[in-house]
């Protein structure tokens, strides 16, 4: 089936996922900065989507939506929001921040524009059927090395973890 | 107009897949309108069920054998009034119910009732189950941050620590059935629902006896997850009521409350589903390929009508044994409605044209049903876990035993 109205969903997401960005930054709460965050997420995953990556989709709200938000609930939630939200967050440092996004936001636009030549200039239809498999033969062919390594300094993140949370193993 | 209705006749794809918007929206509606149905069914079948396993009559009075009770039930809790605890946040109070009942309802556009009858099939069909399942805990733990009380708050804590447990132990047992359908004679697996199923058809083997044993424990594996997951008996600790009263819903009343009650049915639902697709063989009749033929085709073609014959002869039976005081006539009749009405279900049912179209959803819906009747039963004989406990299990028996039974499937695919 053709896609319809991509032009629109490509906005309207685009549009939810910045602003929930935001979201996150402004709010005082800091379980809605949470949310807004998940909210944010979940409209990146529908730009997979869009992207032909159903896989990708999938796992980022599996992995990210569904696993890392909710334990950064759980976490949120044992603090006592009511004495946090009196204390003042924002330290002092919005004007170098401004500076840092507005300096990327140019880094990307000049990007775009020196760099024309490298983009297509209609999106690619890929087949969404095989992009599972594209990604295992990525994984597990091509870069086998440097994924089994990426998951050793994952195996010693969580070994490091163990050993400083628990007084006596 | 009528012949873009029409023309999905011809093809032999899911309404999705081919592209057309009308049946699509159909299979929506009655997917709908049946899950809304099971969850009626099931309120009632749980309660009477669990009653006559602790000796008791269950609903009695509502209808002829309490019948009507559910609808009893929801009548009640929808003028009930809606209260909104003073100090909860009320966005996230409000927003919670919701989610957990969208996430519920949603995965259900993926499950393959027949090798046609689906709302669609995505090639990431387990995955997106998965995830969007997983979504409904941040409904759970939005509920319970946002009543602003203790109760509820902890209920959300064992939620999430629980449901993230048991998601992991979950998705290796599902990792190693859709290794399973790579098995297959084109050699490549898939992810999608309808094509783990048709794997089963191609390998002449349901999943569960796959590699035995292997297979049974990877079922026997998710089996576990998914009632911790759903937050059932014996894993209900988030809505313990001797604990915490009801958990994460503690605040939550009427509408609300029926909306939390709604999507723990389907969620139960969702699960059983997935099971049955991965390990149970989908919409395959029993014995597809021992009892083949056209003699044993006919046989199992006849069980649902039989099925449903079945039940009406026992409604009759106990429309027969109501009491005979006048005050139980109208009671009587109505009983004896129901069963002509099921008995008018079977004869239908009989009827050859609609026999072969409605058999995949026959077996499918009887394979959940199954599962269903498993959660009751759980629920009727095990004493609750105590968290620590449930932890235990969750991290050092289901998780080990997942890794396991991966790395023996892979061998087993190897060597085999």
């Amino acid at each position: 089936m053709a896609p319809v109205a991509t032009t629109f969903f490509f906005y309207f997401l685009s549009a939810l996922t910045v602003l929930s960005g935001v979201l996150v930054i402004t709010r005082k709460n800091a379980v809605h900065s949470a949310l807004a965050l998940i909210v944010s997420l979940l409209g990146q995953a529908a730009l997979y989507l869009m992207l032909y990556a159903p896989f990708v989709a999938g796992v980022q709200i599996i992995l990210y939506a569904g696993g890392i938000m909710v334990l950064f609930l759980f976490v949120i939630m044992l603090v006592n929001i009511e004495k946090s939200q009196k204390e003042d967050q924002f330290n002092k440092q919005w004007l170098v921040g401004l500076a840092a996004a507005i300096a990327l936001g140019v880094l990307f636009v000049l990007v775009y524009v020196k760099g024309r030549a490298l983009f297509p200039d209609r999106a690619i239809q890929m087949p969404e059927t095989s992009n599972t498999q594209q990604v295992a033969v990525l994984l597990y062919g091509n870069y086998m090395f440097t994924f089994e390594i990426a998951s050793l300094l994952l195996l010693v993140a969580i070994i490091g973890a163990v050993v400083m949370a628990k007084k006596r193993i | 107009m009528l012949d873009y209705i029409t023309s999905y006749f011809k093809s032999e794809l899911t309404p999705g897949s081919a592209g057309n918007m009308f049946w699509a929206f159909v299979y929506i509606v009655l997917i709908f309108l049946g899950l809304s149905v099971a969850v009626i069914a099931m309120n009632w079948l749980e309660r009477k069920i669990l009653a006559h396993m602790q000796v008791r009559l269950g609903p009695m009075r509502v209808g002829p054998h309490g019948l009507l009770q559910p609808i009893a039930d929801a009548l009640k809790l929808l003028i009930k009034e809606d209260i909104m605890p003073a100090e909860a946040d009320p966005w996230v109070f409000w927003v919670a119910p919701l989610i957990v009942v969208i996430t519920a309802f949603t995965v259900f556009i993926v499950v393959p009732f027949g090798p046609t009858h689906a709302v669609t099939d995505m090639n990431i069909g387990i995955l997106f189950m998965l995830g969007v399942s997983s979504l409904s805990v941040l409904g759970v733990v939005m509920a319970g941050w946002a009543s602003n009380s203790h109760y509820p708050l902890m209920g959300a804590l064992r939620s999430s620590a629980q449901m993230v447990s048991y998601e992991i132990a979950m998705g290796l047992a599902v990792v190693s059935a859709v290794l399973m359908t790579s098995l297959n004679k084109e050699g490549i697996g898939t992810l999608s629902m309808i094509g783990i199923v048709q794997a089963q058809q191609a390998q002449q083997v349901w999943f569960a006896f796959k590699f035995f044993p292997l297979g049974l424990i990877a079922f026997f594996i998710f089996a576990v997850a998914m009632v911790a997951e759903t937050n059932r008996a014996p894993f209900d600790l988030p809505e313990a009521e001797s604990e915490l009263t009801a958990g994460f819903h503690t605040e939550y009343s009427g509408f609300r409350w029926s909306l939390f009650f709604l999507a723990e049915y389907s969620a139960m639902i969702a699960v059983s589903s997935i099971a049955v697709t991965l390990w149970l063989g989908g919409w395959m009749r029993p014995f597809p390929n021992a009892l083949s033929g056209e003699t044993w085709d006919l046989v199992f073609s006849l069980v649902p009508g039989l099925a449903f014959l079945f039940l009406a002869a026992m409604t009759f039976y106990n429309t027969a044994r109501m009491p005979k005081h006048p005050y139980f006539k109208v009671q009587t009749i109505g009983l004896g409605g129901f069963g002509a009405v099921l008995a008018l279900i079977g004869i239908i049912l009989f009827l050859p044209a609609v026999r072969d179209r409605i058999q995949d959803i026959f077996w499918f819906s009887a394979k959940v049903a199954l599962s269903m009747y498993m959660y009751i039963w759980y629920r009727g004989t095990f004493p609750r876990y105590r968290f620590d406990q449930l932890m235990k299990v969750g991290w050092k028996v289901l998780l080990p035993l997942g890794i396991g039974v991966l790395v023996l499937t892979a061998v087993a695919g190897i060597l085999f």
